[in-house]
């Protein structure tokens, strides 16, 4: 099962900024095998910034450095711009964190789907247009013929989180980066949308970079978990021992949460050691 | 509950319909008031402007040696003896027939005279604005998309030098170079001497005329006349719609929907062109439509340097011979077309924007 | 410590110790990302500049402005004691513009007060007041807004008669709608602001209000706005100059002087251009600052 997909060595991300660089992700390595990744962290640690880094798509002034991002043997890093664009969507995707601002306002979700699946999918319009219907199905939007037609300000939240997630698994890809997907869904679409990047993680072989901010639900839906800090990975575990976690960042993190095995008095704030962020890297590699 | 059946049963046939018409007729009726709002003080500024003018109406009329006898018939005629207010309902009346009282040059009805004049203006900002979007809009993206670029630096230039030259001073330093020494235009109106009057005037634009009448000479004659200072006032929209288009491009660049766009692994010229560029058409239009109407205001001043016989050559005549009834009324009709182009792009952007529904 | 502190440490102090501290502070931080844009700067000299020669014609001038040398008329370029020649009564081309910029200063220099303090009335009291005042200013401004403004100066112009002040009238006329609209915004926010509500408590009447806290506050923006419109009141003003209607001869004002030189354009060109050039290089002077002080003021804005 582990045969690795994806083998990211110290990636930095830098912002040149008027007070000097800053570093928003700071040497981190780690790879993807056809498994559930997860990243977790808090605000501003660099989560996003890690995912959109491995599809090179940091915005200037920003910079992405690393010795190697390679997929299957092919280091991204080295890639001209157009191998890159046969990358993007098709063996590489990402379901971007705010649905609200990553639709495209004047064209119709339908338009937007279709064009997701035919960039890389020479199928006629309506074989595309069938297709992303079945899509949207899949993610379970009702009324999707409606939805087709209707444009994103027309759309809630949570139906705007599960049309970016159909139409960044409709091009087929071999690695999926989706960064906190499911924020706006109540927990029984929830669970269907998960199932669903479950079942092709499973039956295909699709590796899952899953960014999210809930340690639950990483802890119950990934394999294994990365816990970053100010741009750094500060700690690496299986999903099913996050709990037993050792970093004082991570445990921080697990006390800050209310649970119901192990009702408290008070929850905790956490307390920050400036020594965490000092600290290098630990390495995400299997 | 027989009463409350009876309601069910009747709100889904009324509700949706008063739903649909009465928004709709709400914001129909404010917009048609607004506009009837701003035309009424576009007359009545004009209006006062009549008022004060240091020109007597009725000697203009009667002239200097008439008799005070003819004097005051005139006088009464005008309605001046009336209050204030009542002249100026006369003066809207007379207004709403399209009558701009008659003109002290020569004695013809105003509104005949810019009928005459107007489409001499209208071919000369329509070409210049077709110059100036078709080089703005790209230059204006190409900015955008190349930022800071040696293309960017090149568009500041232009632009910056369109905000800051005098327009009748490089129409006259156009002439001197491309009339004066080089040759390569023709000179100062819309046609040489000898194709004055050539062809039959049906539309008045001289070079739709010349071709409906297949006369080439004189349609090459008119180009050669009309490219100078067409160009002269497309540099002037393009040095604005370049500008516009390139702030536009760059907040659609900075949004999150274009990094969705290049997930999906779009080339970047589909990046720029379906999709920032799709989200900036519609306030391109107002742009476009905000530069005409400044255009046709524009070529007062060009229309002076080129000798070009067009509605700001009209007022400016007028103005400067006193000719009150033709100053006001080039000036209602050029105000009109101001506000009907804003209104217009008001309303295009209400059709064109989905999310403005 | 306080005695080693050197003006520039106390300037970019992080933790200002007074109002007026932060206040000079903040200022001074502006002067500096100012002062790196090259462009802004080069604005700025050239205003100062201009500002030096219209104040020291007399000195500068190398001949009266108005004596005519029928004898030397039309001199070229370079011509000795006239090096931008002369016009078609044969005066210093130069003097000319010197003493041209004088004028072009007192246009812009009032219609930069009327047309702002006449917007600022208008926003202020239309924002303060709000209902049916409001309602009715604002349709007002809309309308004045929806006039074509050189056509709007030139009828103005007509009805008044030709001259520099009318000039300067119809030029104002034509732009407070903008400062209006600006002044109307900033009033509204300021008004629900919790600060007027107490001084409000304290009884501070609607006058005092809006003279005291709301004009004060205006301001900035409205400045940033009028060294955006200099050059085009500088281009207007000139285009009325040129059809007669500004400045009468034998008045030196540039744009009569670019319209003086017309009928000789083809044979004796330095008497137009020499004019434009100067309006050119002042109004992009202007264009210039005023892309600078956005650019410090608004960073968003600019680039
Ligand atoms: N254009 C930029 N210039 C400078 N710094 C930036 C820029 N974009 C992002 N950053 C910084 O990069 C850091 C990492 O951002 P990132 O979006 O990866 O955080 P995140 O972990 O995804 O947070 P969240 O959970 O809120 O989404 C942040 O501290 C942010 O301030
Ligand atoms: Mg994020």
């Amino acid at each position: 099962m582990m045969s690795t997909l994806l083998d990211v060595q110290n990636l930095w991300v830098r912002f040149p900024t008027r007070n000097g660089v800053f570093d928003a992700v700071r040497g981190v390595s780690f790879t993807l095998g056809r498994e559930r990744l997860g990243i977790v962290g808090e605000s501003g640690s660099g989560k996003s910034m890690t995912g959109r880094a491995i599809l090179r798509l940091i915005r200037s002034p920003g910079i992405v450095e690393a010795d190697q991002i390679s997929l299957e043997g092919q280091d991204l890093m080295k890639l001209s711009e157009k191998d890159m664009r046969a990358v993007r969507g098709q063996r590489i995707s990402m379901v971007m964190q705010d649905p609200k601002f990553s639709l495209n306002p004047v064209m119709t979700i339908g338009d937007q789907i279709i064009e997701a699946y035919r960039l890389h999918n020479s199928a006629s319009k309506a074989d595309a247009y069938n297709k992303s219907l079945e899509m949207l199905e899949a993610v379970s939007i009702r009324d999707a013929e409606r939805v087709m037609r209707a444009y994103p300000h027309e759309m809630s939240g949570g139906m705007g989180q599960r049309i970016m997630i159909a139409m960044m698994l409709i091009p087929n890809p071999e690695i999926l980066i989706a960064d906190e997907p499911t924020s706006a869904l109540d927990v029984s679409v929830q669970r269907q949308v998960l199932d669903i990047m479950d079942k092709l993680v499973k039956e295909r072989g699709m590796g899952l970079i899953f960014i999210s901010h809930d340690l639950n639900l990483v802890a119950d839906f990934c394999d294994r978990v990365l816990i970053m800090y100010s741009g750094r990975i500060v700690e690496v575990c299986d999903a099913d021992k996050l709990h037993e976690a050792k970093h004082p960042y991570t445990r921080g993190l697990l006390n800050s949460l209310p649970r119901l095995d192990a009702p408290r008095e008070r929850l905790e704030v956490l307390e920050r050691d400036p020594q965490w962020s000092e600290a290098p890297s630990v390495s995400g590699s299997e | 509950m027989a009463l409350t059946e009876d309601n069910n049963q009747r709100r889904p046939t009324r509700a949706p319909l008063t739903d649909q018409v009465w928004p709709f007729l709400r914001t129909t009726m404010l917009t048609l008031g607004s506009i009837a709002v701003t035309l009424l003080g576009l007359l009545f500024i004009t209006f006062v402007i009549g008022r004060v003018m240091p020109i007597d109406p009725v000697l203009a009329i009667v002239g200097e040696r008439a008799s005070q006898e003819t004097y005051d018939t005139v006088y009464l005629q005008l309605g001046l003896d009336k209050p204030l207010m009542v002249q100026f309902f006369y003066y809207l009346w007379d207004v709403l027939h399209l009558d701009f009282g008659t003109s002290l040059l020569n004695a013809r009805p105003v509104s005949e005279d810019i009928a005459r004049v107007f489409p001499a203006t209208l071919e000369l900002a329509t070409i210049g604005i077709i110059f100036g979007v078709v080089l703005g809009v790209p230059l204006g993206v190409l900015a955008a998309v190349r930022k800071g670029s040696w293309i960017d630096q090149i568009a500041r230039v232009v632009a910056l030098v369109g905000y800051s030259m005098p327009i009748f001073w490089l129409g006259l330093m156009g002439l001197l170079v491309f009339y004066g020494i080089l040759g390569w235009v023709g000179g100062p109106g819309r046609v040489g001497i000898f194709y004055v009057d050539v062809v039959p005037s049906v539309t008045g634009l001289i070079l739709v005329d010349s071709l409906l009448d297949g006369n080439w000479d004189v349609f090459k004659d008119a180009f050669s006349h009309i490219i100078l200072p067409a160009s002269l006032l497309g540099y002037y929209s393009l040095a604005y719609v370049s500008r516009m288009t390139r702030s536009f491009m760059l907040e659609q660049l900075s949004a999150e929907y274009i990094t969705t766009a290049r997930v999906k692994g779009m080339s970047e010229w589909d990046v720029v062109w379906k999709h920032a560029f799709k989200n900036i058409r519609v306030q391109l239009i107002t742009v476009i439509a905000l530069s005409y109407a400044n255009l046709l205001e524009g070529s007062v001043l060009t229309e002076i340097i080129f000798s070009w016989p067009g509605i700001g050559s009209y007022i400016t005549t007028a103005l400067l011979s006193a000719d009150m009834n033709a100053v006001l009324g080039g000036t209602v009709v050029v105000g009109l077309i101001f506000i009907l182009l804003n209104i217009l792009s008001d309303l295009l952007y209400k059709v064109f924007d989905p999310r403005a529904k | 410590m306080a005695e080693t502190q050197t003006m520039r440490e106390w300037l970019l102090a992080e933790t200002p110790t007074s109002r007026r501290h932060a206040k000079i502070s903040a200022l001074y931080q502006g002067w500096l990302s100012f002062r790196s844009n090259t462009m802004a700067m080069i604005g700025l000299g050239i205003l100062v500049l201009l500002v030096f020669i219209a104040a020291a014609a007399p000195l500068l001038s190398p001949h009266d402005p108005f004596v005519q040398d029928l004898g030397n008329r039309l001199a070229p370029l370079g011509t000795d004691g006239h090096i931008f020649g002369t016009d078609s009564l044969g005066r210093d081309i130069l003097s000319r513009l010197i003493y041209g910029a004088r004028i072009t200063l007192y246009i812009v220099a009032l219609v930069a007060l009327i047309a702002p303090i006449a917007g600022l009335l208008v926003g202020t009291v239309s924002g303060y007041v709000g209902g049916w005042t409001d309602t009715v200013l604002m349709r007002i401004t809309d309308i004045f807004l929806a006039f074509p403004r050189l056509v709007l100066a030139l009828a103005f112009v007509a009805a008044l008669g030709a001259g520099i002040e009318n000039a300067v009238l119809a030029i104002s006329l034509t732009a407070w709608p903008p400062y209006a609209r600006i002044a109307r915004a900033e009033t509204l926010t300021i008004r629900s602001s919790d600060f007027i509500s107490a001084i409000k408590l304290q009884g501070a009447g609607p006058l005092r209000i809006i003279t005291k806290h709301i004009w004060p506050l205006c301001i900035s923006s409205l400045i940033v706005r009028v060294t955006l419109d200099m050059a085009g009141i500088i281009l207007a003003a000139a285009g009325l100059g040129f059809l007669g209607l500004g400045a009468q001869p034998p008045s030196p004002e540039w744009g009569a002087m670019i319209s003086e030189g017309r009928r000789f354009i083809l044979d004796y060109w330095w008497v137009a251009t020499m004019p434009g050039l100067a309006i050119f290089t002042v109004s992009l002077a202007f264009n210039l600052l005023g892309d600078g002080l956005r650019d410090v003021l608004d960073p968003k804005a600019g680039e």
